[in-house]
């Protein structure tokens, strides 16, 4: 018997959800569930991480991404400016500064200003303690990614903006932080976002500075408690809260494009 | 500054204009008289935009001078910022803010740089839009306008600054031909209302009703320019007679297959 398109097509996307159920169920039936829920649920240990785990944790990761989200972005659009600048020694120190900035561990430089910075300045402190080190260290490496992005985003607005903002007298400053800016951020948004999630991530890099039971993040809060109970519960609700951080995220940043989807 | 009569309001003296070893003017001597209106017209690649935007120095000349209002504008000192207050410029391609509503397109120049306060520059704007016929879109962005009401807008942008000058650079060659007769009706009102207008376009129409001199150009040199009923009507010089006969009778062009003769580079 002769099939017809339509029937194959149906017969085809049968057999592939019967191999995907088939794999599902053989995972779901294989696995030894108690002694998983043994290991990763338990419920009193759950219990105990609450409400440290928001208060002080989850807060912590939240300041000091947007610290050296903060950091990042303002350093990095001065880069991307530099970049594009028409004074040959501008370019030149970006680009340096971005070549070598993307290309180490984001862990060293954390560890370069945070021990690095007090042996240079002994008379002086980073302002802000331990979160300042975090917004410096994190941000210096964010901002070389970003300048890049920004840059994309600033040549991707058709030269005529430039053009029509000079013309009505502006100058070359003002038309740039009042025409072509606005309109490069709305075209980077999405991956700024991306930067946002992975500087949520890099937080948790701050254990290389000595964090106390005041300046703790997630992951950190995480393992010590997975040290402390010598069970793997604390790395799920750690994971969890990162979750919570970046779904809204997500969320808001897509309300945010479809609110500027008209004014493009 | 000596105390001259008033000078005219562009003044262009020996202009060179290469973009590498593409030389697009060759030598141009211009002027647009105060109150007077001019019409550029002549085949793409003539150099009659690069002209234009000489005047408003968003092209640097390789050489000669221009004045704008009595103030020379190839002085390398020259405040850029400050002349080009006085000339409004008109693109093809509209350039309105897309990030803006219509009505902060019209205010954001005047509030930056005239230093107005936003009631001000809001009565200011709103009075320009309803000069274009858009009191009804201020507040909308430029995108849910069609493509002539933008280049309204723009133009009420333009005014809003009042200039002493407006430059259009073929403000409607990007247009649908029903929305061409909007924007040209409101250009026609503007040059009656006395603006100094200078205009590359290739309405013949427009050049012929509107302008009180037209100036053809090929080349990178004007060729020919008077009255508009001689330069489009009697024709002295047959580069011009070409070039019109192309334009207004475009199904009769009568050596086909020849060689196109305008250069290819666009303008």
């Amino acid at each position: 018997m002769k099939l017809r398109r339509r029937q194959r097509e149906r017969l085809s996307l049968g057999l592939q959800y019967l191999v995907f159920i088939a794999i599902i169920a053989t995972v779901l039936v294989a696995a030894d569930w108690d002694r998983l829920a043994d290991a990763f649920f338990r419920v009193d240990i759950i219990k105990s991480m609450f409400p440290t785990i928001i208060t002080v944790a989850l807060r912590n990761t939240i300041l000091y991404t947007l610290g050296a989200f903060a950091f990042g972005l303002v350093f990095g659009t001065i880069l991307a400016l530099m970049r594009l600048s028409r004074v040959a020694p501008y370019r030149w120190v970006a680009t340096a500064y971005i070549e070598l900035f993307r290309g180490l561990p984001a862990l060293l430089v954390l560890f370069l200003v945070g021990y690095g910075i007090p042996i240079a300045f002994p008379e002086r402190e980073i302002p802000g303690g331990v979160f300042g080190s975090i917004a410096i260290g994190l941000g210096l490496t964010a901002a070389a990614y970003m300048a890049e992005t920004i840059r994309a985003g600033i040549q991707a607005v058709p030269k005529g903006q430039m053009e029509a903002a000079r013309t009505l007298g502006m100058s070359h400053f003002t038309a740039m932080r009042t025409i072509v800016i606005p309109q490069a951020f709305r075209i980077v948004i999405p991956p700024l976002t991306n930067e946002l999630i992975l500087l949520t991530k890099d937080s948790s890099l701050a254990y290389v500075l000595g964090v106390t039971a005041q300046t703790i993040e997630i992951t950190k809060f995480g393992r010590d408690m997975l040290n402390d109970r010598v069970n793997a519960t604390p790395l799920l609700v750690a994971g969890l809260a990162y979750l919570v951080i970046t779904l809204p995220l997500s969320q808001v940043v897509r309300r945010l494009e479809l609110r500027y989807a008209k004014a493009r | 500054m000596t105390t001259t009569p008033p000078r005219p309001a562009v003044e262009i003296r020996d202009l060179h204009k290469s973009f590498g070893p593409l030389k697009v003017l060759k030598g141009i001597d211009f002027e647009v008289g105060q109150g007077e209106v001019v019409c550029v017209i002549g085949p793409s690649g003539s150099g009659k935009s690069t002209l234009l935007r000489c005047v408003d120095l968003l092209e640097e000349p390789t050489a000669g001078k221009i004045w704008v209002n009595g103030v020379e504008m190839t002085d390398p000192d020259v405040e850029i910022d400050a002349v080009r207050r006085g000339i409004g410029m008109v693109f093809q391609s509209f350039n309105l803010f897309p990030h803006l509503t219509v009505l902060n397109n019209l205010t954001i120049a005047q509030r930056r740089v005239l230093r107005r306060g936003r009631a001000e520059a809001e009565r200011i704007a709103r009075a320009n839009l309803e000069r274009v016929g858009l009191t009804d879109k201020a507040d909308a962005f430029p995108a849910q306008l069609s493509g002539g009401q933008q280049q309204r807008a723009a133009i009420a942008r333009s005014l809003s600054m009042e200039p002493k000058l407006m430059l259009f650079d073929e403000p409607t060659s990007a247009l649908d031909p029903e929305l061409v007769g909007d924007v040209l009706t409101v250009m026609r009102k503007l040059a009656e209302d006395g603006m100094t207008m200078m205009v590359v376009t290739h309405e013949m129409a427009f050049a012929r009703d509107v302008a009180d001199r037209v100036v053809f150009m090929d080349g990178g040199v004007v060729v020919e320019q008077g009255p508009p009923q001689e330069v489009l009507g009697a024709p002295k010089h047959e580069r011009t007679r070409a070039f019109l006969s192309r334009v207004l009778d475009p199904t009769h062009v009568a050596q086909l297959g020849a060689p196109d003769q305008s250069p290819g580079a666009s303008d």
